[in-house]
């Protein structure tokens, strides 16, 4: 065992973060933690700079994880990250935009900013983190959550069909779908990796365990637990229809890469259609600064 | 000498577990010994079978672990002793 | 600073309330629009849609106005002036991203051009019922800044006045426009860029790893970090300390939001503009604002000619409440009338100032149309009695 000044070297990841803000407030066994893990090993793997790195996130567990990068980060309004999101990059297109949340957040209260960001493919990254349940206000149903599980608003079990997020973001126009869990934590740093290479509204849902709601209240164990379900029931199936990967409560996972396609971004459409209508009277700016 | 070893943030880790299950040589075990909010934390049961593969720092949700590799010339590492017993693990913590 | 001249539409114009009030935005910088269509608000960013691409920046319709609203504080962030438009069912749903600009200080305009309410109400007609709205409309305690102009030659110059506060203070600026300024057409002079104030934004010059994000001036406004430049600046709608950092204390809440609140209170000097005339001597002070003070001039002048002492004040802010002179004013009056097109709003602002010291007199309606002089000369000769 070794404290901080017994280090022989120093975690990678680290410089990713808000040191002076760790330990974080996620629960033992959360898989939050474990994406933000991923998601630094890609920002390193991917040589990305950081510098033009901004994270926006929305409220709930996985918002907090914009107070933990040491990034330009914004958390916002419940649901709200991709409109600020969208503001952000038109504003300033030299930034690499990342939207880090969860799934009530960017599929609820959020879903119709996200089906229209992903309409006009705003170049954006998300990251939905998907533990099934609104986790922070105590363990809600959410619009992910499966069939025939108890939650605090389903005493008796829930019976609200539930959104299958790669089929409905790929439906929407997102250009990069792929789903992993927080047990696949090399595809998904590869995957976030991708992503930051990619051009357009991009979209990872990685399943995470929720051990102290969805999990406790449905006796499915711990974190641990939940981490060797996701091992155990996953299926890599790259190029898989996104119509086919709806979760259940103890079925099949599909993972992988679904969708990576290539469509102009929201920012070429507008430069393209302004400057076809108004030719050299159109003022072409890179960003929409002020000074 | 192993060709990695492990760092361990003892007051981060939250004993969830997934470094010592996902660990591919079966590097580590928790231990008895606890940290201050009580959590069994990881030590290296089997430092030599650790490759620095670092996917235990990889699963780590709290940042409290992380593997490397050794460099070639490097003594053994406090790391790849066995933990104190109870009692000498607790004398450490009441003395920092 | 001067006006950027790409955004300045120099000359003179028949503009109405609407259109001034774009030119306005751009005059003063703003690069970034974000709305949701409305009547009668929609004219405003449909010019800047028309005008931004020969000028150089953006304008994006989003999908509602929760969207809107959020969306120009992403861009302010980004670097740009940045302003949203839209009438009372849209500012209902923009109160949230009121709060969140409050907390985060985030320079922004919100221009909300008022009509009959309440919900979809009289979505083609005047009212002035969104004044208390825009000052107690979000949750928590905070402050505004709301400009209320009474022509569109002021709807062109409070924008810029606006966007100058927002710059200023760090903090969201309210454009109280109504129906009726929106959409008359007068003569709008816009001058040369280098007679146009601009106030540009205070972007620290302390470099990174030294800056505080939230470590405020002597007047109470921190300075703002550049995105993109080392800063790794968080920015948080929860309570924070003065890096930015959640600190979820009772200590730190009062803190925070007393300086928030302070920010505005305590500049309220040099905040609050208004217009008045001949209250020296005056029995009745007539107070109004926005389109009613046009009518409220011809019922002050019909009224002098009766042989009344008639005195009139404007409010061209009406938050900051100019409360000081309100009071100073009642101690020499014997009553004011206090018109507006709702059924009495700013008047309680009036009656608090006034403190009983005199009569207030409150002439209003729900809203629809503009006062009629003989409403208002009414209600001045009944209390001149």
């Amino acid at each position: 065992m070794s404290d901080l000044t017994e280090l022989t070297a120093h975690n990678p990841v680290e410089q990713f973060l808000r040191m002076d803000r760790i330990p974080h407030i996620w629960c033992p066994g959360c898989g939050i933690g474990t994406s933000v893990n991923s998601f630094a090993h890609a920002l390193i793997d991917a040589k990305i700079d950081t510098k033009n790195l901004a994270i926006v996130s929305g409220i709930g567990c996985t918002g907090r994880v914009a107070g933990y990068v040491n990034q330009d980060s914004f958390h916002t309004t419940h649901g709200r990250a991709i409109p600020f999101a969208t503001g952000l990059k038109l504003a300033n297109p030299k930034l690499n935009v990342v939207v880090y949340s969860g799934d009530g957040d960017l599929f609820a209260i959020g879903g119709n900013h996200l089906i229209h960001a992903a309409r006009r493919n705003v170049d954006i990254k998300v990251v939905c983190i998907n533990n099934l349940i609104y986790a922070m206000t105590g363990g809600q149903t959410a619009p992910t959550t499966p069939g025939d599980v108890v939650t605090s608003t389903n005493p008796y079990g829930t019976y609200d069909p539930s959104f299958n997020l790669p089929y409905l973001v790929e439906a929407a126009g997102a250009v990069y779908v792929a789903r992993w869990t927080a047990f696949h934590v090399r595809q998904l740093a590869r995957s976030m990796q991708e992503m930051f290479a990619k051009k357009g509204f991009s979209f990872i849902e990685v399943l995470s365990p929720c051990p102290t709601l969805y999990q406790r209240r449905n006796k499915m164990g711990d974190g641990l637990d939940t981490m060797k379900f996701y091992k155990e029931v996953s299926k890599v199936r790259n190029g898989a229809l996104t119509k086919d990967v709806a979760l259940t409560k103890s079925g099949e996972i599909t993972v992988g890469k679904f969708v990576d396609r290539e469509r102009s971004d929201y920012r070429d459409l507008m430069h393209d259609q302004l400057f076809e209508s108004l030719g050299d009277d159109y003022v072409e700016t890179e960003a929409c600064s002020c000074q | 000498m192993a060709k990695g070893t492990v760092e361990i943030v003892v007051e981060r880790c939250k004993a969830c577990g997934f470094c010592v299950e996902f660990c591919p040589t079966k590097v580590l075990a928790l231990s008895s010994a606890f940290n201050a909010k009580g959590y069994h934390t990881p030590y290296m049961v089997h430092p030599e079978k650790c490759s620095g593969c670092d996917l235990c720092g990889m699963y780590c949700p709290d940042f409290a672990i992380f593997g490397h590799k050794q460099p070639v010339a490097a003594k053994e590492t406090a790391a790849a002793a066995p933990p104190p017993a109870v009692s000498e693990a607790k004398e450490e913590q009441d003395a920092r | 600073m001067h006006a950027e001249a790409a955004g300045v539409m120099t000359g003179t114009h028949f503009l109405d309330g609407d259109h001034a009030c774009c030119e306005g935005a751009l005059a003063a910088g703003a690069r970034f629009s974000a709305g949701y269509p409305i009547t009668p608000s929609t004219e405003v960013v449909e010019r800047f849609a028309s005008r931004v691409p020969t000028v150089g920046g953006t304008f994006i319709q989003m999908e509602d106005e929760l969207a809107a609203s959020i969306a120009i504080q992403g861009a302010v962030w980004g670097g740009a002036k940045a302003f949203t438009v839209t009438s009372g069912p849209g500012f209902s749903l923009m109160m949230e991203h009121i709060g969140l600009a409050v907390m985060t200080e985030t320079p922004c305009v919100f221009v909300d051009v008022q009509r009959g309410g309440p919900s979809t109400g009289l979505p083609t007609l005047p009212a002035q019922a969104d004044m208390m709205q825009v000052r107690w409309g979000s949750h928590g305690d905070y402050e505004v800044i709301a400009l209320c102009p009474n022509s569109p030659q002021e709807c062109f110059d409070l924008t810029v006045t606006a966007f100058n506060y927002a710059e200023q203070y760090r903090c969201p600026v309210f454009v109280m426009m109504d129906e009726v300024v929106g959409h008359m057409t007068e003569k709008v002079v816009i001058p040369a860029p280098e007679q146009i104030e601009v106030t540009p934004r205070r972007y620290t010059t302390i470099p990174p790893g030294e800056f505080l994000a939230f470590h405020p001036g002597e007047d109470l406004v921190p300075d703002m970090p550049r995105t993109g430049e080392g800063y790794n600046v968080h920015v948080t709608g929860l309570t924070h300390d003065e890096r930015g950092y959640p600190d979820m204390t009772p200590a730190m809440q009062d803190k925070l939001v007393r300086r928030l609140v302070d920010k505005i209170k305590k500049n309220a000097d040099k905040i609050i503009l208004y217009e008045e005339d001949q209250i020296d001597g005056a029995d009745v002070v007539v107070l109004s604002y926005g389109i009613t003070s046009r009518v409220a001039q011809r019922a002050i002048d019909m009224a002098r000619k009766k042989g009344l002492k008639v005195g009139k004040f404007r409010l061209i802010t009406a938050w900051p409440f100019p409360e000081k002179k309100i009071a100073e004013i009642a101690g020499k009056v014997k009553a004011f009338v206090v018109a507006e097109l709702n059924l009495g709003q700013m008047v309680r602002e009036v009656e608090r100032a006034v403190a009983g010291k005199a009569t207030v007199r409150f002439v209003g309606h729900a809203g629809g149309s503009v006062h009629r002089p003989e409403d208002i000369l009414q209600a001045i000769l009944e209390v001149a009695r």
